[in-house]
């Protein structure tokens, strides 16, 4: 058993980026990142991480540093948040095309304007087709754990993807909370050396990143497709590795209290913890609810959220980012149009709420509970709405 | 020139990780020839060997024919026409290309 220690969840971040022995960290510190890089900048200045790190003048640096880190076979990490994963976007589809495994950290915050440091998915849903393997964290334990997973899995010979790792800020990035730490061999273990099949090297010359034509452009975004479809199994496989060694199981959605549950919930990061919370309230009260929670957001775990559903009549699906002039917020959206095609499906409502760092607390995710069943079924205004908002 | 697979045939499963081309200098099988509207027409009576063209070529597919003489290969020529406005003595005149 590893020890458990109180650790920062950032910190926590920062020690796994260590301890899977990065060799290259290229970033730029942002709110709420700023603990995660600072932490590892620490650790490289006092040796106790031998790795090159590479203080860039802005995050669309950043991912190119490490874009040409990993071109040479070395073990990368960054992390940023907000405005600066928006800066360094055009760069993020460039490092999933070219099957680039950088793995990266996203304190997830809301998006200017108005300008606001705190918690919000708004950067999170920007980046979703952007061809990352994306993995949402819900409490400390899991962003030290899914980050240690992220490299074992977007390093994987079958996938060579780039990984986020997604975790609130604020919420998760500023708290501090009991975290198992594991011992160093038991990482050694679990995590194999990186080794890129085709690196940059001037005794075998390639070509990374070549044009290509209206001819070729298809088939090259059809084998990205595949490829990042294909890494769902891979991800299972290394969560059931996770399992063995450490104890903690992973899934792509987890199930709180659903057995036999009518009414579901579904949430995206830490809301998950105080929605918990609300569900325990609700059952102790006789009511028929339960909670999923939706952890691999990319590739999108069709199939277990099909299975998970299955039993419900009424799926809330909570959002802590809004779609514009969109039907709804966007994990609601994407949620509604897997389930589309079901023959048995549940009635499904969405919310938004908890934008740029507003709290929803136990209390709101019983109001929404009480708030769906109230909304008649009467057409796309009643299906979503704004929770929360002062009239 | 080994027998190789034409861009047309190419399907999504023969893409090498990342589109990353293995083979150094294969860009000389890319046809870029066929992008060209105007076409180099050569007075080689008037050409003094001196080279310029080649120099000014931005896709460097001018060199000597057999008789010394300095002309595009036309499987790369995109037909710029920088050749024929940059030669001393006016060997080279553009034309519409017809192929």
């Amino acid at each position: 058993m590893g020890k458990k220690v109180g650790m920062e969840v950032s910190l926590a971040i920062a020690e796994a980026a260590k301890m899977a022995n990065t060799d290259v960290v290229a970033a730029y510190p942002i709110t709420p990142q700023t603990h995660i890089v600072e932490r590892l900048a620490e650790l490289v200045a006092n040796g106790e991480l031998d790795a090159e790190y590479i203080p860039v003048e802005s995050e669309h640096s950043a991912m190119s540093a490490c874009l040409g880190a990993v071109a040479t076979g070395a073990r990368t990490f960054t992390a940023t948040a907000g405005q600066g994963l928006e800066l360094m976007h055009e760069v993020l589809y460039v490092a999933s095309a070219m099957r680039l495994p950088v793995i990266m950290s996203v304190a997830n915050r809301a998006l200017s304007a108005p300008l606001n440091v705190w918690g919000d998915q708004s950067d999170l849903m920007a980046v979703r087709d952007t061809g990352w393997i994306q993995i949402i964290c819900e409490n400390g334990q899991d962003a030290y754990d899914n980050t240690l997973c992220a490299f074992r899995i977007g390093e994987d010979k079958r996938v060579l993807l780039p990984v986020m790792v997604h975790v609130d800020g604020f919420y998760l990035t500023h708290v501090i909370e009991p975290i198992e730490i594991p011992e160093q061999d038991k990482v050694n273990h679990f995590l194999p050396p990186f080794s890129y099949p085709l690196p940059l090297d001037p005794d075998k010359p390639l070509t990374m990143g070549a044009f290509a034509p209206p001819i070729l452009f298809s088939e090259a975004k059809k084998a990205q497709e595949v490829n990042l479809r294909a890494a769902k199994p891979i991800i299972l496989e290394c969560w059931a590795e996770f399992a063995k060694i450490f104890g903690r199981q992973y899934k792509p959605i987890e199930q709180y209290r659903t057995e036999g549950a009518k009414i579901l919930l579904l949430t995206l990061g830490s809301f998950g913890e105080t929605a918990m919370a609300a569900v325990d309230k609700l059952r102790d009260a006789g009511q028929s609810v339960g909670l999923l929670k939706l952890r691999l957001w990319r590739p999108f775990p069709f199939e277990e959220l099909r299975q998970t559903v299955s039993g419900a009549e009424l799926l809330i699906v909570v959002d802590r980012a809004l779609s514009f002039g969109g039907p709804g917020g966007p994990a609601f959206s994407e949620i509604r149009s897997a389930l589309y095609s079901e023959k048995k499906r549940p009635r499904i409502l969405g919310f938004v709420g908890g934008l740029g760092g507003r709290d929803l607390m136990v209390a709101e995710f019983e109001g929404m509970v009480k708030r769906a069943l109230e909304m008649k079924p009467s057409g796309a205004e009643q299906e979503f709405e704004m929770y929360g908002v002062r009239e | 020139m080994n027998a190789r697979k034409t861009e047309a045939e190419y399907t999504w499963k023969d893409m090498e990780i990342g589109c990353i081309v293995t083979e150094p200098g294969s860009s000389q099988y890319y046809r870029t020839g066929d992008w060209r509207s105007q076409v180099p027409k050569y007075t080689f009576s008037r050409c003094i060997k001196c080279g310029v063209c080649a120099l000014y070529c931005p896709e460097g597919c001018i060199g000597t024919n057999a008789d010394g003489h300095f002309q595009a290969d036309l499987f790369w020529c995109k037909g710029c026409g920088i050749c024929a406005r940059e030669c001393p003595t006016g060997v080279i005149s553009m034309a519409d290309e017809e192929e």
